[in-house]
Protein backbone atom coordinates (compact mmCIF):
# COMPACT_ATOMS: atom_id res chain seq x y z
CA UNK A 1 0.00 0.00 0.00
CA UNK A 2 2.43 2.26 0.69
CA UNK A 3 4.48 1.56 -2.13
CA UNK A 4 1.00 3.40 -4.06
CA UNK A 5 2.15 6.60 -3.05
CA UNK A 6 5.56 6.59 -4.63
CA UNK A 7 4.03 4.90 -7.58
CA UNK A 8 1.94 7.67 -7.30
CA UNK A 9 4.57 10.32 -6.69
CA UNK A 10 6.86 8.94 -9.51
CA UNK A 11 4.24 9.13 -12.41
CA UNK A 12 3.08 12.86 -11.55
CA UNK A 13 6.91 13.13 -11.29
CA UNK A 14 7.36 11.56 -14.74
CA UNK A 15 3.88 13.35 -16.01
CA UNK A 16 5.67 16.86 -15.16
CA UNK A 17 8.94 16.10 -16.60
CA UNK A 18 7.70 14.87 -19.77
CA UNK A 19 5.26 17.51 -20.16
CA UNK A 20 7.66 20.38 -19.23
CA UNK A 21 10.47 18.73 -21.95
CA UNK A 22 12.97 18.71 -19.23
CA UNK A 23 12.81 15.04 -21.03
CA UNK A 24 13.62 16.72 -24.66
CA UNK A 25 17.26 15.70 -25.99
CA UNK A 26 16.77 19.56 -27.51
CA UNK A 27 15.89 21.54 -24.89
CA UNK A 28 19.26 19.99 -22.81
CA UNK A 29 20.95 21.17 -26.13
CA UNK A 30 19.39 24.43 -25.95
CA UNK A 31 20.37 25.01 -22.07
CA UNK A 32 23.70 24.19 -22.62
CA UNK A 33 23.75 27.11 -25.46
CA UNK A 34 22.19 29.77 -23.24
CA UNK A 35 19.54 29.63 -26.34
CA UNK A 36 16.41 29.97 -23.97
CA UNK A 37 15.57 30.25 -20.39
CA UNK A 38 13.03 27.45 -20.26
CA UNK A 39 15.27 25.07 -18.48
CA UNK A 40 16.88 27.45 -16.56
CA UNK A 41 13.15 28.70 -15.21
CA UNK A 42 12.31 24.89 -14.84
CA UNK A 43 15.41 24.30 -12.32
CA UNK A 44 15.00 27.71 -10.33
CA UNK A 45 11.37 27.56 -9.97
CA UNK A 46 11.41 24.18 -8.84
CA UNK A 47 14.55 25.18 -6.35
CA UNK A 48 12.43 28.26 -5.40
CA UNK A 49 9.10 26.39 -4.05
CA UNK A 50 11.16 23.38 -2.56
CA UNK A 51 13.07 25.96 -0.37
CA UNK A 52 9.93 27.54 0.46
CA UNK A 53 7.88 24.46 1.41
CA UNK A 54 11.30 23.20 2.94
CA UNK A 55 11.30 26.38 5.09
CA UNK A 56 7.75 25.86 6.02
CA UNK A 57 7.88 22.56 7.07
CA UNK A 58 10.81 23.70 9.40
CA UNK A 59 9.31 26.10 10.93
CA UNK A 60 5.52 24.54 11.62
CA UNK A 61 7.37 21.17 12.97
CA UNK A 62 5.21 18.84 10.46
CA UNK A 63 5.74 15.15 11.23
CA UNK A 64 5.55 12.66 8.24
CA UNK A 65 2.56 10.60 8.35
CA UNK A 66 4.79 8.01 9.85
CA UNK A 67 4.83 10.26 13.17
CA UNK A 68 8.76 10.84 12.07
CA UNK A 69 10.31 14.39 12.69
CA UNK A 70 11.49 15.25 9.35
CA UNK A 71 14.63 15.76 8.90
CA UNK A 72 17.12 16.38 6.04
CA UNK A 73 20.77 15.58 6.90
CA UNK A 74 23.56 17.96 5.62
CA UNK A 75 25.40 16.20 2.66
CA UNK A 76 29.10 15.79 3.43
CA UNK A 77 31.74 17.79 0.70
CA UNK A 78 34.38 15.68 -0.63
CA UNK A 79 36.21 15.55 -4.13
CA UNK A 80 33.20 13.79 -5.74
CA UNK A 81 31.32 16.74 -6.14
CA UNK A 82 34.11 18.22 -8.53
CA UNK A 83 35.34 14.94 -10.41
CA UNK A 84 31.99 12.83 -10.54
CA UNK A 85 30.22 16.55 -11.39
CA UNK A 86 32.37 17.24 -14.04
CA UNK A 87 31.88 13.31 -15.25
CA UNK A 88 28.22 13.68 -14.81
CA UNK A 89 27.89 17.27 -16.98
CA UNK A 90 29.58 15.56 -19.72
CA UNK A 91 27.00 12.76 -19.62
CA UNK A 92 24.20 15.13 -19.87
CA UNK A 93 25.32 17.19 -22.53
CA UNK A 94 26.13 14.11 -24.85
CA UNK A 95 22.73 12.34 -23.88
CA UNK A 96 21.06 14.95 -23.40
CA UNK A 97 19.62 13.60 -20.63
CA UNK A 98 19.71 12.83 -17.01
CA UNK A 99 18.63 9.74 -15.31
CA UNK A 100 14.79 10.92 -14.36
CA UNK A 101 14.24 12.10 -18.32
CA UNK A 102 16.12 8.75 -19.36
CA UNK A 103 12.96 6.50 -17.17
CA UNK A 104 10.48 8.99 -18.66
CA UNK A 105 11.65 8.55 -22.23
CA UNK A 106 11.62 4.76 -21.94
CA UNK A 107 8.25 5.03 -20.77
CA UNK A 108 7.16 7.50 -23.34
CA UNK A 109 8.08 5.12 -26.25
CA UNK A 110 11.71 5.50 -26.61
CA UNK A 111 13.27 2.66 -27.14
CA UNK A 112 16.68 3.06 -27.44
CA UNK A 113 16.72 5.02 -24.26
CA UNK A 114 16.96 1.04 -22.98
CA UNK A 115 20.69 1.11 -23.83
CA UNK A 116 21.48 4.29 -22.52
CA UNK A 117 19.85 2.86 -18.83
CA UNK A 118 22.15 -0.30 -18.99
CA UNK A 119 25.21 2.07 -19.63
CA UNK A 120 24.18 4.08 -16.78
CA UNK A 121 24.13 1.13 -14.69
CA UNK A 122 27.23 0.32 -15.94
CA UNK A 123 28.59 3.30 -15.49
CA UNK A 124 27.48 3.13 -11.50
CA UNK A 125 28.66 -0.16 -11.33
CA UNK A 126 32.34 0.57 -12.20
CA UNK A 127 32.04 3.46 -10.25
CA UNK A 128 31.46 1.06 -7.49
CA UNK A 129 34.41 -1.14 -8.39
CA UNK A 130 37.06 1.51 -8.28
CA UNK A 131 35.71 3.17 -5.68
CA UNK A 132 38.17 2.91 -3.23
CA UNK A 133 40.95 3.63 -5.50
CA UNK A 134 39.09 7.07 -6.74
CA UNK A 135 40.14 10.11 -5.39
CA UNK A 136 37.59 11.68 -2.82
CA UNK B 1 -9.10 21.67 -20.16
CA UNK B 2 -7.75 18.66 -21.54
CA UNK B 3 -6.55 20.63 -25.32
CA UNK B 4 -4.71 22.99 -22.59
CA UNK B 5 -3.09 19.80 -20.39
CA UNK B 6 -1.77 18.46 -23.50
CA UNK B 7 -0.20 21.54 -24.63
CA UNK B 8 3.61 22.12 -23.36
CA UNK B 9 3.42 22.88 -19.72
CA UNK B 10 5.14 26.52 -18.99
CA UNK B 11 8.37 26.55 -16.60
CA UNK B 12 6.41 28.40 -14.02
CA UNK B 13 3.96 25.85 -14.08
CA UNK B 14 6.03 22.51 -14.59
CA UNK B 15 9.10 24.29 -12.31
CA UNK B 16 7.20 24.76 -9.21
CA UNK B 17 5.21 21.14 -9.66
CA UNK B 18 8.47 19.53 -9.77
CA UNK B 19 9.61 21.48 -7.05
CA UNK B 20 6.51 20.41 -4.33
CA UNK B 21 7.68 16.66 -5.00
CA UNK B 22 10.23 17.52 -2.12
CA UNK B 23 7.67 18.21 0.82
CA UNK B 24 5.43 15.89 -0.95
CA UNK B 25 7.98 12.90 -0.65
CA UNK B 26 9.05 14.31 3.17
CA UNK B 27 5.71 14.27 4.70
CA UNK B 28 4.25 10.85 3.38
CA UNK B 29 7.36 8.51 4.37
CA UNK B 30 10.38 11.27 5.36
CA UNK B 31 11.95 10.84 1.76
CA UNK B 32 14.58 13.16 -0.21
CA UNK B 33 13.88 13.44 -3.86
CA UNK B 34 16.65 11.85 -5.71
CA UNK B 35 17.19 9.41 -8.74
CA UNK B 36 20.16 8.18 -9.75
CA UNK B 37 20.29 6.16 -6.73
CA UNK B 38 17.99 3.68 -8.12
CA UNK B 39 21.18 3.04 -10.47
CA UNK B 40 22.95 2.04 -7.58
CA UNK B 41 20.17 -0.10 -5.99
CA UNK B 42 19.45 -1.73 -9.10
CA UNK B 43 22.94 -2.92 -9.50
CA UNK B 44 23.30 -3.93 -5.97
CA UNK B 45 20.37 -5.69 -6.44
CA UNK B 46 21.43 -7.62 -9.69
CA UNK B 47 25.14 -7.63 -9.68
CA UNK B 48 26.66 -7.28 -5.97
CA UNK B 49 29.66 -8.82 -6.71
CA UNK B 50 31.02 -8.35 -3.37
CA UNK B 51 31.66 -4.93 -3.83
CA UNK B 52 31.70 -3.08 -0.60
CA UNK B 53 29.71 0.10 -2.23
CA UNK B 54 26.66 -2.44 -3.49
CA UNK B 55 26.30 -4.51 -0.82
CA UNK B 56 24.16 -2.77 1.64
CA UNK B 57 19.85 -3.13 2.45
CA UNK B 58 19.00 -1.94 -1.04
CA UNK B 59 15.42 -3.59 -0.03
CA UNK B 60 14.75 -0.72 1.99
CA UNK B 61 15.01 1.19 -0.59
CA UNK B 62 12.75 0.04 -2.51
CA UNK B 63 10.19 2.81 -2.73
CA UNK B 64 13.28 4.68 -4.57
CA UNK B 65 13.09 2.13 -7.24
CA UNK B 66 9.08 1.86 -7.22
CA UNK B 67 9.33 5.90 -7.64
CA UNK B 68 11.25 5.40 -10.93
CA UNK B 69 9.11 2.82 -12.19
CA UNK B 70 6.41 5.66 -11.97
CA UNK B 71 8.60 7.71 -13.48
CA UNK B 72 8.42 5.00 -16.44
CA UNK B 73 4.71 5.16 -16.36
CA UNK B 74 4.42 9.13 -15.77
CA UNK B 75 6.52 9.27 -19.25
CA UNK B 76 4.06 6.61 -20.99
CA UNK B 77 1.10 9.42 -20.10
CA UNK B 78 2.50 12.53 -20.97
CA UNK B 79 4.48 11.34 -23.53
CA UNK B 80 1.55 10.10 -25.24
CA UNK B 81 -1.84 10.04 -23.89
CA UNK B 82 -1.32 14.12 -22.78
CA UNK B 83 1.00 14.90 -25.53
CA UNK B 84 -0.43 17.05 -28.88
CA UNK B 85 2.17 15.37 -31.24
CA UNK B 86 3.58 18.84 -32.05
CA UNK B 87 7.37 19.47 -32.55
CA UNK B 88 8.64 20.67 -29.24
CA UNK B 89 9.37 24.53 -29.83
CA UNK B 90 13.19 25.84 -29.22
CA UNK B 91 14.43 29.15 -30.14
CA UNK B 92 15.74 28.83 -33.77
CA UNK B 93 19.04 29.72 -32.54
CA UNK B 94 19.24 26.71 -30.90
CA UNK B 95 17.85 24.92 -34.22
CA UNK B 96 20.76 26.12 -36.03
CA UNK B 97 23.10 25.08 -33.74
CA UNK B 98 21.66 21.62 -33.56
CA UNK B 99 21.68 21.88 -37.61
CA UNK B 100 25.60 21.98 -37.65
CA UNK B 101 25.53 18.65 -35.51
CA UNK B 102 23.74 17.14 -38.88
CA UNK B 103 20.40 16.56 -36.85
CA UNK B 104 17.47 17.92 -38.84
CA UNK B 105 14.47 16.37 -37.62
CA UNK B 106 12.85 18.50 -35.02
CA UNK B 107 9.78 15.93 -33.96
CA UNK B 108 9.52 14.17 -30.91
CA UNK B 109 11.18 14.54 -27.40
CA UNK B 110 14.62 12.87 -29.09
CA UNK B 111 16.17 13.46 -32.57
CA UNK B 112 15.18 10.13 -34.32
CA UNK B 113 18.61 10.67 -36.26
CA UNK B 114 19.90 9.74 -32.70
CA UNK B 115 17.89 7.78 -30.80
CA UNK B 116 17.25 4.99 -33.46
CA UNK B 117 18.35 0.95 -33.03
CA UNK B 118 20.30 1.36 -36.25
CA UNK B 119 22.34 4.09 -34.56
CA UNK B 120 22.40 2.84 -30.59
CA UNK B 121 24.54 -0.16 -32.30
CA UNK B 122 26.83 1.69 -34.53
CA UNK B 123 29.97 3.16 -33.92
CA UNK B 124 28.03 6.85 -33.48
CA UNK B 125 25.84 5.73 -30.95
CA UNK B 126 28.53 4.42 -28.70
CA UNK B 127 30.17 7.84 -28.42
CA UNK B 128 27.31 9.51 -27.81
CA UNK B 129 24.77 7.63 -26.03
CA UNK B 130 26.63 4.16 -24.54
CA UNK B 131 29.57 6.27 -23.39
CA UNK B 132 26.68 9.61 -22.49
CA UNK B 133 24.86 7.18 -20.35
CA UNK B 134 27.92 5.13 -18.91
CA UNK B 135 29.29 8.92 -17.80
CA UNK B 136 25.44 10.07 -16.25
CA UNK B 137 25.96 6.38 -14.16
CA UNK B 138 29.22 6.68 -13.01
CA UNK B 139 29.51 10.61 -12.54
CA UNK B 140 26.07 10.56 -10.98
CA UNK B 141 27.18 8.04 -8.40
CA UNK B 142 30.80 9.61 -8.05
CA UNK B 143 29.18 13.04 -7.04
CA UNK B 144 26.97 11.78 -5.05
CA UNK B 145 23.61 12.46 -6.98
CA UNK B 146 22.17 13.82 -9.94
CA UNK B 147 19.60 16.89 -11.21
CA UNK B 148 17.14 15.79 -8.53
CA UNK B 149 19.34 14.97 -5.59
CA UNK B 150 21.88 17.98 -5.82
CA UNK B 151 20.32 20.41 -8.08
CA UNK B 152 17.01 20.49 -7.11
CA UNK B 153 16.88 18.43 -3.12
CA UNK B 154 20.63 19.58 -2.15
CA UNK B 155 20.06 23.38 -3.12
CA UNK B 156 16.83 23.62 -1.97
CA UNK B 157 17.98 22.35 1.22
CA UNK B 158 20.98 25.04 0.94
CA UNK B 159 23.59 22.51 0.99
CA UNK B 160 27.06 23.75 0.01
CA UNK B 161 28.62 20.79 -1.44
CA UNK B 162 25.57 20.16 -3.99
CA UNK B 163 26.13 23.99 -5.05
CA UNK B 164 29.83 22.89 -6.15
CA UNK B 165 28.15 19.75 -7.76
CA UNK B 166 26.13 21.79 -9.82
CA UNK B 167 28.81 23.95 -10.62
CA UNK B 168 30.52 21.42 -11.91
CA UNK B 169 27.57 19.96 -13.57
CA UNK B 170 27.42 22.98 -15.64
CA UNK B 171 31.23 23.36 -16.31
CA UNK B 172 30.81 19.43 -17.29
CA UNK B 173 27.84 20.46 -19.57
CA UNK B 174 29.52 22.93 -21.54
CA UNK B 175 32.79 21.84 -22.09
CA UNK B 176 30.95 18.61 -23.57
CA UNK B 177 28.52 21.32 -25.75
CA UNK B 178 30.84 23.38 -26.93
CA UNK B 179 34.20 21.41 -27.20
CA UNK B 180 34.08 17.72 -27.41
CA UNK B 181 30.24 17.04 -28.72
CA UNK B 182 31.19 18.64 -31.95
CA UNK B 183 33.99 16.88 -32.66
CA UNK B 184 32.67 13.41 -32.18
CA UNK B 185 29.92 15.04 -34.23
CA UNK B 186 32.62 15.55 -36.84
CA UNK B 187 33.49 12.20 -37.44
CA UNK B 188 30.21 11.44 -38.94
Amino acid sequence: MKYLTYLFAGTMFGIILTKSEAVSWFRIQEMFRFESFHMYGIILSAILVGMISLFILKKSGIKALNGEEIIVPDKKFNKGAIYGGLIFGMGWALSGACPGPLYALLGSGVMPVFVVILSALAGTWVYSFFRPRLPH
Amino acid sequence: MIDWIKEPWPWYVSGPLIGLSIPFLLIVGNKMLGISSSLRHTCAAILPAGIPFLKYNWKAETWNLIFALGILIGGFVGGNLLNNGEPIKISEKAKTDIQKLGINNFEGLVPEELFNWETVFSLKGLLILVLGGFLIGFGSRYAGGCTSGHAIMGLSSLQWPSLIAVIFFFIGGLLMTHFIAPLIYSLF
